[in-house]
């Protein structure tokens, strides 16, 4: 790779130890993808729960930020946690859970980390700009980042982010060079989503079929703009589903005003039709009707405050089942801004349980639920049924007024 | 002689060990059971084996990020796999790789190593040299 001289000053360690550990890390990955240069990042954000670090990523993160010279270049924020310090209790998270969650938060917060907590930073803390080059750290994140906003990165994992927070670059490489943003598969959209559920299922359906990081989809057939919450489900299930960082909506998404544009001038493939075949194929696979739910989750990606306020509406004057537990996952500035409204108040009011700052499937999930008897999980996002499986779950999908309902219930409706 | 596969330059460690292959997908943190070290989602075709000490040689990476940071917390508790083998990976588990030390290759010339590569073969692979030998196998 081509150097700079302040990166080959990184490099040599002449700025410590630390950013020597970050650029050495990223030099490996980028030739690994042959890149040819770094690119400035104007921002990075970090998945570091500490389901995913355990005890040794902590004490590794403990060491790094303990060296001489250990700061950050860039704002550098941060992807859910694995608890809330508010709720964990009533979710029988343990005690060593809260305090490995206490050092990492201690280890972060000493090198200048914002701690953030979300998913869904993009809604809530500073929102990319068209051409922006950033390192984001979640997928959900990323495929928005790039997809609606038209930013530039790719997915980077925990200790990547760290690396571009430490150094303010990354590789060049994938969704920062312009020749892989070009779209590679074409589908047709005849029935157009209704419930977030059913735009996450979109995105599922797509994301099967394209499965790999390096396609591009190109969706037809929306005349009129989706909400920011709809392009949320979207993305985050098809970058599940499909690992996909990308996609193009023609006359919606910012570097595809027509189908033409979004294939950069080449000839459009002959596209996929995705229609109410489709969709119904898609939740099939995910129900169970007339069982009894234990756990309804709203969450993954995070609850922006309309979501908040759409769950407050119809669970006003109700009772969760006493067999059920109704969980909202949201971002802290969310909750902030919900507990101020009262909308907080208005969930739990009716028996649900509203945690900050993390995302369920972050927050030791197989442990929440080996503690609670949780094994039939309702969701209304698409994301979720698709990673929950692998922690000892049998989840299913519903819309949300399905998922309200059913908790009510205490069965899938 | 034994087959020797050409892909790209890779990442980690010259290592030798057993295959453990399925025409399926691979996230550390949906996938795995990393407390008893077995593929843990009901769906995948590896459930319920064992990838402790195997290549895994599988057709593409998956979210979540989470991966990036488990790889180099399962190879500290000796629960890892010898190494990943990958048609295509994603970024992010080539990143966990990165920083576990873990070898990792994909882009092979002769097509999908799912189809070129069976569990039980012997494998020697070479990251920096972008090569991967079946040493239980003449060509």
């Amino acid at each position: 790779m081509k150097l700079t001289p302040e990166e080959q000053a990184m490099l040599a360690g002449e700025q410590g130890p630390v950013r020597q550990w970050a650029i050495r890390h990223q030099m490996a990955v980028g030739a690994f993808f042959d890149a040819e240069d770094f690119v400035a990042v104007s921002q990075a954000h970090i998945m570091a729960d500490t389901e995913s670090l355990g005890d040794s990523g902590v004490s590794w993160l403990e060491e790094l930020v303990a060296q001489p010279g250990a700061r950050l270049a860039v704002p550098t924020i941060t992807d859910p946690r694995g608890l809330d310090l508010a709720t964990y209790r009533r979710l029988k998270q343990t005690e060593a859970m809260a305090s490995l969650e206490a050092r990492a938060s201690k280890a972060f917060e000493a090198l200048g980390v914002l701690m953030t907590n979300t998913c869904i930073n993009y809604q809530t803390v500073l929102p990319a700009v068209c051409g922006e080059h950033l390192a984001m750290g979640d997928t959900g994140v990323t495929i928005y980042v790039n997809s609606v906003m038209g930013a530039h990165s790719n997915f980077e994992g925990g200790p990547s982010a760290l690396a571009a927070g430490l150094t303010g670059r990354t590789p060049r490489y994938g969704y920062h060079l312009p020749q892989h943003r070009r779209g590679t598969r074409h589908f047709e959209l005849t029935r157009r989503p209704r419930d977030l559920a059913d735009w996450g299922a979109l995105g599922g359906i797509v994301g099967r079929i394209a499965n790999s990081y390096w396609e591009v989809p190109v969706i037809s057939g929306l005349e009129t703009s989706p909400t920011s919450d709809e392009l949320k489900h979207l993305g985050t299930a098809m970058a599940s589903f499909g690992s996909v960082a990308l996609f193009h909506i023609p006359g919606i998404t910012p570097e595809a005003a027509t189908v033409s544009d979004a294939f950069q001038g080449a000839a459009a493939p002959k596209p996929v039709t995705v229609g109410a075949d489709e969709f119904a194929r898609f939740y099939e696979g995910y129900a169970q009707a007339g069982e009894k739910v234990d756990v309804v989750v709203f969450g993954a990606p995070q609850l922006s405050i309309v979501e908040m306020q759409q769950l407050a509406n119809l669970l006003d004057g109700r009772t969760v089942h006493e067999g059920t537990t109704l969980l909202v996952t949201t971002s802290p500035e969310v909750k902030h801004s919900a507990d101020r409204m009262g909308l907080t108040g208005r969930i739990e009011a009716a028996g649900g349980i509203v945690a900050s700052g993390i995302c369920f499937y972050q927050s030791y999930a197989r442990e929440m639920g080996e503690a609670n008897g949780w094994h039939r999980l309702l969701t209304n996002s698409a994301k979720l049924v698709n990673i929950i499986g692998g922690y000892g779950y049998q989840p299913s999908l519903g819309t949300t007024e399905q998922c309200v309902e059913s908790a009510i219930a205490g069965r899938m409706r | 002689m034994p087959i020797a596969l050409a892909c790209h330059r890779g990442i980690g460690p010259d290592v030798e060990g057993p295959a453990l292959v399925a025409e399926d997908n691979f996230s550390a943190r949906y996938d795995l059971d990393r407390l008893a070290g077995t593929f843990s989602r009901p769906a995948h075709k590896l459930h319920g084996q064992s990838y402790v000490g195997r290549i895994l040689v599988l057709e593409t990476a998956k979210g979540g990020v989470a991966s990036a940071w488990m790889l180099r917390e399962m190879a500290e508790r000796k629960l890892a796999p010898l190494a990943i083998i990958f048609d295509r990976t994603n970024t992010i588990l080539e990143q966990g790789a990165a920083f576990a030390d873990m070898a990792m290759v994909d882009r092979f010339e002769k097509g999908r190593p799912t189809r070129l590569i069976r569990t039980g073969d012997r494998l020697r692979i070479e990251p920096a040299a972008g090569r991967v030998t079946i040493l239980n196998r003449d060509s």
